[in-house]
């Protein structure tokens, strides 16, 4: 009967140590919640972004980074590795109905992808070497000059398109897809393709220093700036961040930045909100969700500005 | 200026009853396009099946993990450079060596979906160009893929902040 009390002891003090060891954990963490709540909130939070992402018609990517950084207890390095993988399953997944509609065009985005993934291998590791604090301030500026770019961009269905430049003819960069409103197929070209390739650089940098998705900078640079379509200037990019997130997501990866304990509750939940969304576009009103994705961004834009100032 | 595509916006014909509906006309998409598509279709979705699958294992504890879950708060605050230097977790390609581990087992998935793109660029795209005798695009790819390898070798390496 001895023996069994001694058990008995042994086993609660066990209990009581393990309990007490969370409690440290939770404590030393600064959160005060059990580990397990922020995994799960994490896949909760990317199931809602997924959703509005889709109906706000923006990338989860640019999403993601801003609001985890700001929201939740996890160091930048690791919010920025997940969030490059997050883009880059997001574009993998999409990337087949585009390509085989065509809106995704290989002529248009091939030479675009290698300039851009180029340079977010150098923003990564730019991104990397940073201060933490330095790195807030300015995804905080970034983020919110996307959310301005958002109130204030306006695409073009069918952009003018003027005399063709020697890059585009050299490398015949022009398609044709089925539009369903002139209910025939379009055929279409770009220009101004050199200055297109230099923002291209700027992108690629943003992306790979914030681990961002670049579909809010791609999609205006292809559609206003080289003239591509809307819908090819969409499908392209959004192919694209296939190729230009897999370059930055491998340097992440390499320095040990891409923690499997935030990278797949968010893959998850923002793939499987994604597929919901897609459903429920149908019957949603999709300037209310986009003024509330730019509303977002703004807030997150600001509270990782204020994080990174120390406040 | 001549204006980018002569695309107007026509409602399109409504079918009249007893008449066949118009055919949606086909567009040509080039055999090495619809075979990426098809790589990414099938591999992404099973990269992303992958995923789900070992961070069951991960979370269940079934698969020991490096860095117990319910320890990961003491560090996923750190910046990379001290949570490596706090855990002893590897850099590089150093995880290939802890897949019995259940938080590296997940690198898996994660290395699959970063891969697609190289072996899209080598086995269909590469081929592709080069029988066409493309040279241009034959450029581009190769570039590409020696830029990704490059990324993914992990050569390059960043100093600490």
């Amino acid at each position: 009967m001895l023996d069994g009390l001694i058990l008995k002891a042994s086993m609660l003090m066990e209990m009581a140590n393990s309990s007490q060891a969370a409690a440290t954990v939770a404590e030393a963490s600064g959160t005060g919640f059990p580990w397990w709540v922020w995994p799960a909130m994490l896949l909760v939070t990317c199931f809602a972004l997924g959703i509005m992402a889709v109906m706000a018609g923006v990338g989860g990517g640019v999403l993601f980074v801003p609001i985890v950084g700001s929201f939740f207890p996890f160091h930048l390095d690791f919010v920025r590795g997940a969030g490059l993988i997050v883009a880059l399953a997001g574009a993998l997944a999409a990337g087949p109905g585009l390509l085989k509609a065509n809106l995704a065009n290989l002529r248009l985005a091939l030479p675009v992808a290698l300039i851009a993934s180029t340079f977010s291998i150098v923003g990564a590791f730019v991104g990397l070497a940073l201060p933490a604090d330095l790195l807030q301030i300015a995804l905080g500026i970034t983020i919110s000059l996307i959310a301005v770019l958002f109130i204030f961009s306006k695409n073009s269905e069918f952009p003018k398109v003027g005399e063709q430049d020697g890059v585009t003819k050299a490398l015949k960069i022009g398609g044709s897809y089925y539009e369903p409103s002139a209910g025939r197929p379009v055929d279409w070209t770009v220009w101004r393709t050199p200055q297109g390739f230099v923002l291209f650089i700027a992108i690629g940098l943003v992306a790979g220093m914030f681990g961002l998705g670049a579909g809010w900078a791609n999609v205006p640079v292809l559609n206003l700036l080289m003239g591509a379509p809307l819908k090819i200037a969409v499908g392209s990019s959004k192919f694209l961040l296939s190729i230009t997130d897999t370059s930055a997501a491998w340097v992440y990866l390499n320095q040990g930045a891409v923690l499997a304990i935030v990278a797949v509750p968010s893959v998850v939940g923002i793939m499987i909100g994604s597929l919901v969304g897609v459903k429920l576009l149908a019957g949603a009103k999709p300037k209310i969700v986009r003024t509330l994705v730019i509303v977002m961004l703004l807030f997150a834009g600001i509270r990782s500005l204020l994080k990174g100032l120390g406040y | 200026m001549s204006s980018q595509a002569s695309a107007e916006k026509h409602a399109p014909a409504k079918a009249e009853p007893g008449k066949q509906a118009r055919a949606v006309p086909k567009i040509e998409v080039s055999p090495e396009q619809i075979a990426y598509a098809n790589l990414l279709l099938y591999c992404s979705w099973a990269g992303i099946g992958m995923l789900a699958l070992t961070f069951l294992l991960y979370m269940s504890g079934l698969l020991t993990p490096f860095i117990p879950a319910s320890e990961m708060p003491l560090y996923w605050s750190m910046n990379v450079h001290d949570f490596l230097a706090e855990t002893g977790a590897p850099h590089g390609w150093g995880w290939l060596g802890m897949l019995g581990h259940g938080d590296y087992i997940n690198l898996v998935g994660i290395a699959f979906l970063a891969l697609l793109t190289i072996v899209g660029y080598l086995f269909l795209l590469l081929p592709a160009y080069l029988r066409k005798k493309d040279w241009a695009y034959t450029g581009i790819v190769v570039a590409e893929i020696l830029i990704l390898t490059l990324a993914a070798s992990g050569v390059i390496a960043v100093g600490a902040h």
